[in-house]
């Protein structure tokens, strides 16, 4: 069985309007970001989330007349399946107090609210108190960690492959951890520990993408000299084609059991794998070759062949055998 | 052939360990707070507090030495955390003689009619890091002494923030009193006969101007029924205390005259002199016990006392707590609490049954696409990635990293990257098939080509993996750390496993292999 046997498409012919559809959907998520905010989750603003368990059913709006009269802007929601009520409330970090005993307050506040509120019985399922200076300190280490991710990838596959295929690896990332963020903020998640977390896992995963298809180039280079680059890239996504459907395809429905089956707690950090997938896919196919052409065009293509490591000369003693047989 | 016996004894060895080494899971396999419940608690140790006593300390045997070798001056006093002031010094010389001391710690400096002393920056440093290892060491002792099964106690990022993770506890409350009560402990003379009812009435006893030798604390009321419902009022008490915590031998739970609760406590044997000469010499007046700037309780000496006290007025929950801190030690300084994750045990319990159902999911679909997909071949990819997440299992179990929520999706994450790995080599063998250069020269050259592809896509994985480790928190280590063994042993199962399963396949036929089912 095969899918996609003998592929033959002409993807590059595509690479203006895909690098224009991309600009377009991260420009609209930078423009969000930019008017009202990245929403954070309390792990970087920091704040005092409660998730309570009731004994029996509440609604919302129930629990959120309860905590009103709470200073600050409280957020309630159903958490996870009505069928388990539980109900999350969170609070923002309150400006000025003494910072860890406010936080233990909010929280006492809350509990004593909804106990005075006369609603049914509760348990704390969940509590988390995180004060600005922890915030803070994840905000600083979660760029550093994705900025430092980057530029990790990019040095190993300078050293493994030539500079612009790279530059095109590292583009094709950075348009997905973009393209990820911009989804987040449609579908209006908060960025939280969990989804930077996934956003790492998607720059190992987007560039995994990327190599195989590089690296397929690099061996048709060796054998092929004398045709044009963009021709053999375009084979070379055509060859591995299936392979980067087959790949995509069951990482996403593997990822989509955890985002269906794997509870509330993980369900941004699903949903971020699922759009990194998608648009991992999508760029290594139209994005990364693109630009690595694009930067490669009018250099010397002689360059290219030899300008790899330790394998080359493997590979090219291969490649010789090949054709003997 | 022999070869191929020796690679399958080595993959028989290696799942046989790892099945050794996590059977049985419930035992063998550590869980995060997030599944297990409990909770993670980061505290900030204010090293500023015992800077400040440093400084305090210095500044009072400053004044001694000065009295002692008769040098006159007008002023010495504290200016801040690491800084203190000495003014009006009329012998310049005979002060240099006599206040030698406090140059091996502070830089001193000639401003404005007398001496500013700084406290050496290095010093400081060391001072600072030395308080947070106090406060480590007297934390851990506390939490041992709650009971907590495999608790952790370790430096959090940045200089003065502690880690503490508690598996199991439910009485979050409690436990993060106990761990941050300071347990000062002092006995020290009233200065006062009778108490105020409002701290306001207290000062006004001194018009106003609270001598610098006095301290008003406030306190329960004497006799005022059971421990909790008396009110408030406050004590004028002397700052120096006869006895402080560091002086204690023992502390334990008692019962006082009225057999109520109470903590017995014994001091050690320089400390029982002492303060056997104290009360000597203090009989009929009244003494305060304070613990963490609250009066505890009043009583008239009565005669000399060496080497024991009763802290009494207190619950039963109070007198045990106050036997742990008291026991463990004082803290050498305040704590606050920066972070506190607390996930109930329901919920861990149910993010284990979800985690379960997803990875299961997660497996049986790609099982089933695997197999139908690569038929028989599949097979092979089958038996890697089951391999796979047997090793993973079993090297998690012998590091003892703690499996987290985020873990098992790092669990799923991992037999994706089996996939993948199996898929890149699969669709390479099929495409040398159709050169039709023979079965076997297929599968070597699939593997050959694939390997360097496999290397590259696995170095980047783990580049991103191991930046996640930076971020303390245990559910995101629990990721990383199980993302990167699930990198490394998928370099193992995907080509060493796989590659041997073919050769098995293949070496079982006995003519030439024209055919294979992929």
């Amino acid at each position: 069985m095969q899918i996609l046997n003998k592929a033959n498409y002409d993807f590059l012919r595509w690479k203006w309007h895909a690098i224009a559809l991309s600009t377009v959907v991260i420009l609209a998520g930078l423009g969000l970001i930019a008017t009202k905010g990245m929403p954070l989750g309390i792990d970087f603003s920091g704040g005092t989330l409660i998730v309570v368990e009731f004994e029996q059913p509440v609604s919302e709006e129930q629990v959120r007349n309860a905590v009103d009269p709470l200073p600050g802007e409280e957020v309630v929601q159903q958490y996870g399946d009505a069928a388990e009520r539980r109900i999350m409330i969170r609070l923002p970090q309150v400006e000025g107090a003494v910072e860890g005993n406010s936080l233990e307050q909010a929280a006492a506040q809350v509990e004593q609210a909804l106990q005075k509120a006369g609603l049914p019985k509760f348990t704390i399922a969940n509590r988390e108190l995180v004060s600005a200076v922890i915030g803070r300190d994840l905000q600083l280490r979660g760029i550093y960690a994705t900025l430092a991710s980057l530029l990790a990838i990019t040095v190993y596959i300078g050293i493994r492959f030539r500079f612009s295929f790279a530059v095109g690896a590292i583009v094709a990332t950075l348009h997905d951890v973009l393209v990820t963020l911009s989804f987040l903020v449609f579908f209006g998640y908060d960025l939280s520990l969990n989804v930077v977390a996934a956003i790492l896992t998607i720059t190992g995963y987007s560039v995994n993408d990327t190599i195989v298809i590089f690296d397929r180039v690099r061996e048709n280079l060796r054998s092929r000299r004398r045709e044009p680059l963009d021709k053999i890239v375009n084979e070379s996504v055509n060859q591995t084609l299936s392979r980067t459907i087959i790949t995509a395809g069951t990482t996403f429905l593997s990822v989509l059991s955890i985002f269906l089956f794997g509870g509330e707690a993980l369900r941004g950090f699903a949903f971020t794998m699922l759009v990194g997938i998608v648009s991992g896919t999508y760029s290594t196919i139209f994005i990364a070759s693109a630009i690595a052409i694009i930067l490669s065009s009018g250099k010397v293509r002689a360059a290219a062949a030899t300008a790899t490591s330790g394998d080359a000369v493997q590979g090219g003693k291969k490649q010789k055998r090949a054709k003997a047989s | 052939m022999k070869d191929i016996r020796w690679r399958l004894i080595l993959i028989a060895a290696v799942i046989g360990l790892s099945i050794w080494s996590f059977y049985p899971p419930e035992s063998k396999i550590k869980l995060g707070l997030d599944l297990k419940g409990g909770v993670h608690l980061v505290l900030r140790v204010h090293t500023d507090d015992a800077l400040r006593v440093e400084t305090e300390t210095t500044v009072e045997r400053l004044r001694d030495s000065l009295q002692r070798a008769g040098v006159q001056f007008t002023k010495a006093e504290v200016v801040s955390a690491t800084e203190f002031r000495v003014e009006g010094i009329q012998d310049d010389a005979g002060f240099r003689l006599a206040a030698a001391d406090p140059d091996t710690n502070y830089d001193r400096a000639s401003e404005a009619g007398g001496y500013t002393y700084r406290m050496k920056p290095n010093i400081a440093i060391q001072l600072r890091d030395q308080t947070v290892t106090q406060a480590l060491e007297t934390i851990e002792r506390r939490v041992n002494e709650l009971g907590v099964a495999e608790p952790v106690v370790a430096r959090y990022s940045g200089a003065d923030q502690i880690l503490v993770q508690l598996p199991g506890v439910s009485d979050v409350r409690r436990a993060k009193e106990i761990i941050r009560s300071t347990a000062q402990l002092k006995l020290t003379l009233v200065d006062q006969p009778s108490p105020f009812p409002t701290r306001e009435a207290a000062l006004q006893a001194y018009n106003n101007a609270v001598p610098s030798d006095v301290e008003i604390l406030p306190g329960r009321q004497e006799g005022g029924g059971t421990a909790g419902t008396a009110g408030t009022v406050f004590y004028a008490v002397k700052k120096a205390a006869a006895v402080t915590g560091r002086d204690l031998r023992n502390a334990q739970q008692s019962i006082d005259e009225f057999n109520r609760p109470a903590v017995q406590f014994s001091l050690k044997q320089d400390a029982a002199g002492r303060f056997g000469n104290f009360t000597q010499s203090n009989i009929g007046r009244p003494m305060a016990i304070v613990l963490d700037n609250r009066v505890m309780s009043v009583a008239t000496i009565q005669g000399r006392i060496t080497d024991s006290g009763q802290i009494t007025g207190i619950n039963r929950e109070e007198m045990i707590d106050t036997v742990i801190t008291l026991k463990s030690g004082a803290l050498p300084a305040s704590m606050d609490y920066l972070e506190e994750r607390t996930v109930g045990p329901s919920l861990g319990a149910e993010s284990i049954r979800a985690g379960f159902i997803a990875s299961l999911a997660g497996l049986g679909f790609v099982v089933v696409f695997m197999l139908f997909y690569y038929k028989l071949t599949g097979m092979n990819a089958v038996i890697s990635i089951v391999a796979n997440l047997v090793i993973l299992l079993g090297l998690m179990a012998f590091l003892g990293s703690v499996m987290t929520l985020p873990g098992i999706a790092g669990f799923i994450l991992t037999i994706g990257m089996g996939v993948d790995s199996n898929v890149l080599i699969f669709e390479r063998i099929k495409e040398e098939l159709a050169t039709a250069r023979g079965v076997r020269a297929a599968v070597n050259a699939g593997f050959d080509r694939v390997w360097w592809t496999i290397v590259d896509t696995h170095v980047s994985s783990l580049i991103a993996a191991l930046l996640l480790l930076q971020f303390g928190t245990s559910t995101i280590r629990g990721f990383a750390i199980t993302l990167i063994i699930g990198l490394l042993s998928n370099v193992f199962t995907a080509v060493f496993v796989s590659r041997t399963a073919f050769e098995l396949i293949l070496s079982r036929r006995q003519t030439a292999a024209q055919t294979l089912s992929i």
